[in-house]
């Protein structure tokens, strides 16, 4: 497994939107993707989950992924909530 | 007449179409092959999306790209994985495909509404759309078709749903009624893209309501008048001419900066007194915020708010505005406003007493707790501290040491903020105003406080009837000492801004381009009609309406004067 912790920038935190772009592009690794915040596990590629986590802006999570394409996706993951998703 | 939200402007005189609640009660059953449910429950879904995808391109075309979004999401958020294979377990654990969509969606229902985050929380309706949508499908119940109403009709329902507004044709609806809802729900959003008229939170409305009866939904003051009068309708026409033509008039000024028509650009701001009303800056067009009062944080409440909570309503008041400006007050408390918890004695003269900057020099341990938290704030956008009723130079300084103190405690606990967030001092007093040349050697900014200045300057209280003829700011009096206020600012090169009535007065606004004001803070809706204003003014003709205003000697002839030029 691989791991980092990153930080929410984007305005409105993850709300629908970037939640429904950050599940859709995680969706396309074969990896399982965590996102743990406030002690909780959120999956990574439901996009329910990641909004029921109201992960607001200034938010501190860690971005785990397992398996075998763990590398890719914890890169494209950082990138997508590193760049604000683009708000 | 009854009362309502007015959450989408304008006036609508129709008639009622009721739209009922619609009934999606099914028996649970275990099912003899989990198997076909599973396969019933998939066949559901593809449909409900299928649906759903074609209703957000037809609420695309009428309300715009948000609204589609919010019904291309029931589309995803249903197709979500967490979901379905939740649901086909409890199928496969023999469930009926009804039961097990209705006990996991539930689940997140609970789930959303117990994170305290709003934006989180309203999504709640979206899962109860989705919910009602899947479970019709799965009982095959007809959605509601609204495109065939009829012309003139006025929506009355508990509460509208995206998919409801989807079918409707907008250019039959006049007007929407609701039981449920507030400001910022998706009725009240969804109706104010479509620029429906609607009235929302009418306790009781659809009982007493039927179809086919005359109604007006005014939606400017949140009323709903039920079976009018013929004069009351004759009344409400001429009304809704009169916005239709206002709005046409404003609708120019969207998108604007703000200029005199010869091209002179001034800041437009708005006053504020909650985080959430940024979101009415926005709407109306607001340029940033001119005055934050951060009284309300601590008004209604049995204990003093904490830095956290502070913290976070300076934070979303940042965020919120996107990078522009947010001046904020400090606390503008005294003897005149019953904070029980503070402690405050009732005084002879409160408006003399002890309040605002000279309580939170004294209260050092409250008024560190809000700096503390308007640097955090200031992290997260364009935060602007303004101190209120300042008198002395010496206020200002020890304000600006306290501040500094607790900037040095932040850099100690490695918490992150902006430096040299920008100082203000409210001008408010006579005395603020004859020095405000030292002031400006202390301060980066100037506010001038027009109805405190006029007050204090005429020594006049407006709540007074026996005096109050002499509380206006065309006394020569203020009109000079506003003029010398904004001189002084501008010798010393400071901005300088206003944020009291005075600033979307009409009558004064040539005045104020003429003294040099900077900016004008004005509250949210007034924003276009005070950009209007401005842009009808010459630069060189508010000069010489000023020049002329300022040689007259009363109060009358000034306000007389004022009136003319328009």
């Amino acid at each position: 497994m691989v791991s980092k912790k990153t930080k929410i920038i984007n305005e409105q935190g993850l709300h629908m939107r970037p939640a429904m772009e950050f599940a859709q592009e995680m969706a396309k690794f074969q990896c399982d993707v965590n996102l743990k915040f406030n002690g909780s596990d959120f999956n990574g590629k439901s996009v329910i989950n990641i909004m029921a986590g109201a992960m607001k802006c200034g938010s501190e999570i860690e971005v785990q992924c397992d398996g075998a394409d763990e590398e890719a996706a914890l890169a494209k993951a950082l990138e997508m909530i590193e760049s604000g998703f683009g708000e | 007449m009854v009362r309502g939200i007015n959450a989408s402007a304008g006036i609508g005189i129709g008639t009622v179409a009721i739209v009922g609640d619609q009934q999606v009660a099914y028996t649970p059953f275990q099912p003899e092959d989990p198997a076909a449910e599973v396969k019933r429950f998939e066949n559901a879904l593809s449909e409900f999306s299928a649906k759903t995808f074609a209703m957000a391109e037809e609420l695309r075309k009428k309300a715009g790209e948000k609204e589609a979004e919010i019904l291309m999401g029931h589309a995803v958020l249903i197709s979500d994985p967490a979901l379905t294979e939740e649901i086909k377990k409890k199928i496969n654990a023999g469930m009926c495909a009804e039961a097990a969509l209705e006990a996991v969606l539930d689940m997140f229902i609970d789930m959303f509404g117990a994170t305290g985050d709003e934006l989180t929380q309203q999504r709640v309706t979206d899962l109860k759309d989705i919910k009602t949508g899947m479970l019709k499908t799965l009982l095959h119940i007809e959605d509601l078709d609204l495109s065939n109403l009829k012309p003139d009709t006025i929506l009355v329902a508990h509460d509208l749903t995206p998919s409801m507004t989807a079918t409707l044709n907008k250019e039959h609806v006049v007007g929407i009624v609701t039981e449920e809802g507030g400001k910022t729900s998706h009725s009240a959003i969804l109706a104010r893209s479509m620029e429906i008229p609607a009235v929302l939170s009418v306790r009781g409305i659809v009982s007493e309501l039927h179809n086919g009866d005359q109604i007006i939904v005014d939606g400017i003051e949140g009323a709903v008048l039920i079976r009018p009068s013929d004069s009351q309708v004759i009344a409400y026409r001429k009304k809704r001419e009169a916005y239709l033509e206002e709005k046409r008039a404003l609708g120019k000024f969207v998108g604007k900066e703000t200029r005199t028509d010869d091209g002179k650009r001034f800041e437009l701001f708005c006053n504020i007194g909650t985080s959430a009303e940024t979101a009415k800056v926005l709407e109306y067009d607001g340029e940033g915020v001119g005055l934050f009062r951060t009284e309300f944080l601590f008004m209604d409440r049995t204990q003093v708010p904490s830095e956290e909570e502070q913290f976070e309503a300076y934070r979303q008041a940042a965020e919120g505005m996107r990078g522009r400006p947010v001046i904020i007050r400090t606390l503008d408390i005294g003897g005149d406003k019953e904070i029980p918890y503070l402690g405050l004695e009732k005084e002879e003269n409160p408006f003399l007493g002890y309040r605002a900057i000279r309580f939170c020099l004294k209260r050092k341990d409250l008024f560190r707790a809000q700096l503390r938290a308007l640097l955090r704030a200031s992290a997260f956008g364009d935060i602007r501290i303004m101190l209120p009723l300042v008198t002395c130079v010496e206020e200002v300084r020890e304000a600006k040491a306290l501040l500094a103190d607790v900037e040095s405690t932040l850099e100690q606990d490695g918490i992150q903020y902006k430096k040299n967030v920008p100082v203000g001092v409210m001008i408010e007093t006579p005395a603020a105003a004859l020095i405000a040349d030292l002031l400006a050697e202390e301060a980066d900014f100037f506010s001038i406080g027009t109805n405190d200045l006029t007050q204090y300057t005429m020594a006049v209280d407006r709540g007074n009837a026996k005096v109050s003829y002499l509380y206006s700011a065309y006394n020569p009096a203020v009109l000079r000492s506003i003029r010398h206020i904004i001189k002084t600012a501008k010798e010393k090169h400071i901005p300088v801004g206003m944020c009291g009535e005075a600033a979307s007065d009409p009558h004064l606004i040539p005045l104020l381009i003429a003294f040099g004001l900077d900016e004008f803070s004005v509250s949210p809706a007034a924003v276009l009609q005070t950009r209007k204003i401005i842009a009808a003014w010459d630069s060189k003709k508010a000069s010489e309406a000023a020049q002329h205003a300022l040689e007259l000697k009363t109060e009358r002839e000034v306000a007389e004067y004022l009136e003319s030029l328009y």
